[in-house]
Order: C-alpha cells, then structure tokens, then sequence
C-alpha cells in the first residue's frame, strides 16, 4: 500500500509509540482489505466509551492512548457512557461503576474528544456531507450516515475509529470505493402495514413497524446491502417518511445483522441519485431478493412478551430527537396521569437542552419520567438497578437487551408503551 | 495434517481446540467478559470459547466487539479466530489483541474438537488427523 514520505515516518515510530499503532493499525485493515492508499477523513465517531461494554482492559488501553498526549486532528464526537454525566447519582447508578466511568470520560477528553456522548451525532452538530469520507464506529450511525446522508464510512471497530481521529486519515478500501456501494439485495415491503399488531396512528410512518422489518431484513441479509422497495410504488409518493423511522430502521439491521449500508427506493440520496432509475428500468441486479409479509412481522412480534407488566420504558435507542419527545409530551398531556412504571427517555445533551426550554422535561419528569443523557439502556448497567421487563419502541434494543442486560423484552410503539406505563 | 489456505488477517501461531459457531456474532452482547456465549440466539449459547480457537463466519452488531476481543485476548482467554469473511470489527480486535487470525477459509471442513494450528504469518490453518 502506498504511504506518502510523511505517512511512512509515523508507520516507522519516528514520532513515538501510540502515533505508531494508531498507523499499524489502519495500515493492516487497508493492507488486509486491499487498500492503495490513506485517505482524509473530515469526522470521526467514537464508540466504546460505557466502561459496562469495554471493561477494565478497555480503560486500560484508553489510558495509555491518552498519556500519550496525542489529541485528535478531526472534529471528532462520543457514543454514550454508561451513565448520566451529571445526574447519575439521582438516578442511582452504582457508585463503582460512576467512578470508573469518569476515569473513561476523562481520557478522551485529555485527547481532544467533544464529550456529546451521543449515538445520534447526526442530530446535534456532527453532519457529515454527501460522499465525505468519514471513520465512524456506532453501528447505527453508520448506517444512518451511509444510507441517509450518503457519507462514506465503514464500520469501523471502536479502537480504529479512534486511530483514524487521531490520525485524521483511514485506508481506502470497502464502503469508501464507489464501486463496494452497490446493492446486492432486492427487498420487496409487501405489506399492509394497518394490519401490523402494534397499536399507533399511521403505522407506515411509525419507528417501531421499522425496528421490526430491520431486526428480520438484517438477519437474513447478514452484511449484504439491502435495496428497499415498497410493493405498491404508491405508497412511496407523499410518503414524507420521518428519519426516526430510518434511523430505527438501519439501527436494527446492524444489530440483528452486519449491514453498514441500506438504499431506499425514493427516500435515500444514493438510491435517488444512481440506482431508482437502473432499477426502474430494470438493469439493477440482485444476488438475491426477499418479499416481506405481514406475517414475517407478525412473526418478528410473537418473540416478545407484550402482555408482561412494565419494570421500564425506554425510548430512545438510538437516542431520541425532538419529535419522539413531542410524542410522549403530546400524550401526557392528554392523559393527565402518572406513570405506573419508570420511564427512561435517552437523549443527547443537545436535545435535553431544548426539552428544558420548551418545558417537555419538566412535563415528562411530573408524570413521573426522566430524561437521560450520554447514556442509554443497552450501555447503562439496568440489571443492576433491579430492571427486568423493559418495554422498548426500538428494534435494536430489543435485540441487545435479552442478552447483554438480561432484560425480558415488551416491544411497542411510543404511543401504545406511554399509555400501557400509564394505565397498567 | 490437512492444509486450508486462507488470508491473514492478524499474525501470530497459535494450536489448539476449536469451537464453532454457524451463524454470525456480535461479541458486544454474544460473548461475556470471561467468554461465556450469551447471545440466546445463537448455538453455542451457555458455552465457553476460553482457551479454544473461536470460528465463526463474520461478526454482526456492535461495533464495540473490537474491545471485547482485545479483553479477552489480553486476559489470555481466546488464542485464536478463523472466519470465512472477517470484517473490520473484529479484524481491529486481533490485531490490538494480538492473537492470530485467518480468513477465507472454508469453515465447513471443520467440526467441533478438531486441533488446529492457526498460522497468521502465513495464513495457513493445519487441522490435526
């Protein structure tokens, strides 16, 4: 692989060990996967900051890289922690695992890092550009800045990302080539989607109908690149399809499978731009194609235990927009009562200080809910904390928290699990 | 001994017992900190990889897996990997890890118990008669 005169002195240790590895490290992933050359790179998401999924050999690590003195050279943001930077105490996170989270947040910040702590970077100032070439880790924020910002990234291993923020370049090689974009899977939305067990208004245009079509797509495509379409061209048009749903959509096929890349017939910019029109014509090949009924949805449905009484609600995998928040608010406010279970409604930072202005925090936290920043339910500790039967609007979540939380899974749309924690 | 050529992903030699799983992973989630399978979907769910070469054909999820294979190759846990098609998250693991890791290698041929050697400097899996 070519390295410029400059490139090869880092790759040669000649201004120390860590720049050293950071280079080793993304000159074998570009040798590996055929890269001629390093690239720019304008931004970088880091993942891999809650000290619950790194554990004491990540902070360890995070520590070394950190005295080193190196910072990043890019604008560079964070996945969420473990807890709520400034509220965990209320909130009752374990004193412990505080501590050792604080430990982690300090050394990215001794690097350079913006301390966001958000999965959604996307929604609070970390905007990639169409076709800027960007080191992203956080599987949903790379699908979601992929597909519907059209930004070129591969899903880049916590460690590699960060590499590449200090280094400011990434090899050349997979979703960054044009040529590696294609999609590879038809995949045909052959459904009626008022007919979908969930209980909201205008399920076509609802997060949780699209966490279940990704948790079913994904583990069939595996990493393949999926070409959405909707059977009845129709439905397309007037659509308006809000990002929740695309980023719930491309959030639960990384978790369920390993897909970094979706194309949507009329609603992603890659699709609109080079393939809607091959396919309209009919050049577009496939390896394979799938029709998704409604009862592969259905199906998708029955795994989880809808009709368990509620522990925890929560919204916000990935983290919640300002809309989602509107939702919850707009429903409280009409049902004037107190919730019977805890609400956790995950957020940024960015977000939460528009809630507080607009009076929407201060609406959730009467009814007896929360909102939580720099963390979420997937990274925080919540078996410890004595949850159990977590409801949840977001096809990710109810892939992870079976197994990386123990939890037992109710699944919903905002609507439906705001009115169950009210009235069960 | 039988030869499989494939592709090295991360250096190293390593020989020992093989657990397999068929379907793909997320170690974010999948495997626990001591190396127990927790992902309920999957196989090998309740089983360990500790002190086996882990094969597998790709990961899936989390983009976190990368530190939980550094962990548990720095805890001496897992010696080794061999994929069909590694992607970047779990290739950053090894390498990091520094345990050997082999690609494109046709994982069929191999069943649970085999011993193998896992030749990351050239790429070469050796399943013991």
């Amino acid at each position: 692989m070519y390295l410029t005169t400059e490139e090869e002195k880092i790759y040669n240790g000649e201004y120390g060990e860590t720049l050293e590895m950071c280079m080793n490290l993304i000159v074998s992933l570009g040798d590996i996967y055929g890269a001629e050359k390093l690239i720019d790179v304008t931004s970088a998401q880091v993942s891999g900051v809650s000290y619950k999924t790194i554990g004491e050999k990540g902070l360890e690590f995070l520590r070394d890289m950190s005295a080193s003195g190196l910072k990043v050279s890019v604008p560079t943001t964070l996945n969420p922690a473990g807890m709520d930077l400034i509220d965990y105490k209320n909130i009752g996170f374990p004193e412990d695992f505080a501590k050792k989270q604080i430990e982690i947040i300090d050394y990215f910040e001794k690097m350079g890092i913006e301390l966001g702590c958000t999965c959604t970077p996307y929604l609070s100032g970390n905007v990639p550009r169409f076709r800027d070439h960007i080191s992203w880790a956080e599987s949903s924020a790379v699908c979601y800045s992929n597909s519907v910002l059209g930004a070129y990234t591969n899903r880049e291993g916590g460690p590699s990302a960060l590499a590449s923020a200090i280094l400011g370049k990434t090899s050349y090689y997979g979703y960054h080539l044009d040529e590696n974009r294609t999609p590879n899977f038809k995949i045909n939305l052959d459904l009626d989607f008022e007919k979908i067990g969930l209980k909201c208004d205008n399920k076509i245009n609802n997060m949780a109908s699209y966490g279940l079509i990704g948790r079913y797509v994904g583990r069939i495509v595996k990493n393949g690149i999926p070409y959405f379409n909707f059977s009845n061209k129709q439905k397309n048009d007037g659509l308006n399809i809000k990002s929740e749903c695309l980023k719930g959509l491309g959030a639960a096929l990384a978790a369920s499978g390993g897909v970094a890349l979706y194309h949507f017939n009329g609603i992603t910019p890659e699709a609109i731009c080079t393939y809607d029109n091959q396919f309209d014509k009919g050049n577009l090949k496939f390896d394979d194609e799938i029709t998704i009924t409604n009862e592969m949805i259905e199906e998708e449905l029955s795994k989880f235990n809808n009709d368990q009484k509620i522990d925890l609600i929560c919204i916000g995998c990935p983290h919640s927009g300002m809309s989602e928040i509107k939702t919850i608010v707009d429903i409280l406010l009409e049902e004037k009562k107190q919730l019977k279970t805890d609400l956790w409604v995950c957020t940024s930072i960015y977000t939460k200080a528009i809630a507080d202005r607009m009076g929407y925090t201060k609406i959730i936290e009467d009814a007896g809910g929360k909102l939580v920043v720099d963390t979420c339910m997937v990274v925080a500790p919540i078996e410890k904390m004595g949850y159990k039967y977590v409801a949840t609007n977001s096809g990710k979540a109810a892939t992870y928290l079976p197994n990386f939380c123990s939890s037992e899974v109710i699944y919903g749309s905002i609507e439906e699990l705001i009115r169950k924690g009210l009235n069960q | 001994m039988e030869e499989l050529k494939g592709r090295i992903i991360s250096k190293g030699y390593v020989e020992g017992e093989i657990i397999i799983s068929n379907s793909p992973i997320s170690f974010l989630g999948g495997v626990s900190e001591e190396g127990i399978v927790t992902d309920k979907e999957n196989e090998l769910y309740g089983k360990s990889i500790a002190n086996k070469i882990f094969v597998f054909p790709t990961g899936k999820g989390s983009t976190v897996g990368s530190y939980v294979i550094y962990g548990l190759a720095k805890k001496g846990l897992l010696k080794g990997i061999v994929n069909q098609d590694c992607e970047p998250i779990v290739a950053t693991g090894a390498i990091l890890g520094k345990i050997p890791l082999v690609d494109h290698v046709d994982i069929s041929k191999l069943k649970n118990g085999d011993k193998i050697i896992v030749d990351g400097n050239n790429g070469i899996i050796k399943v013991e008669n």
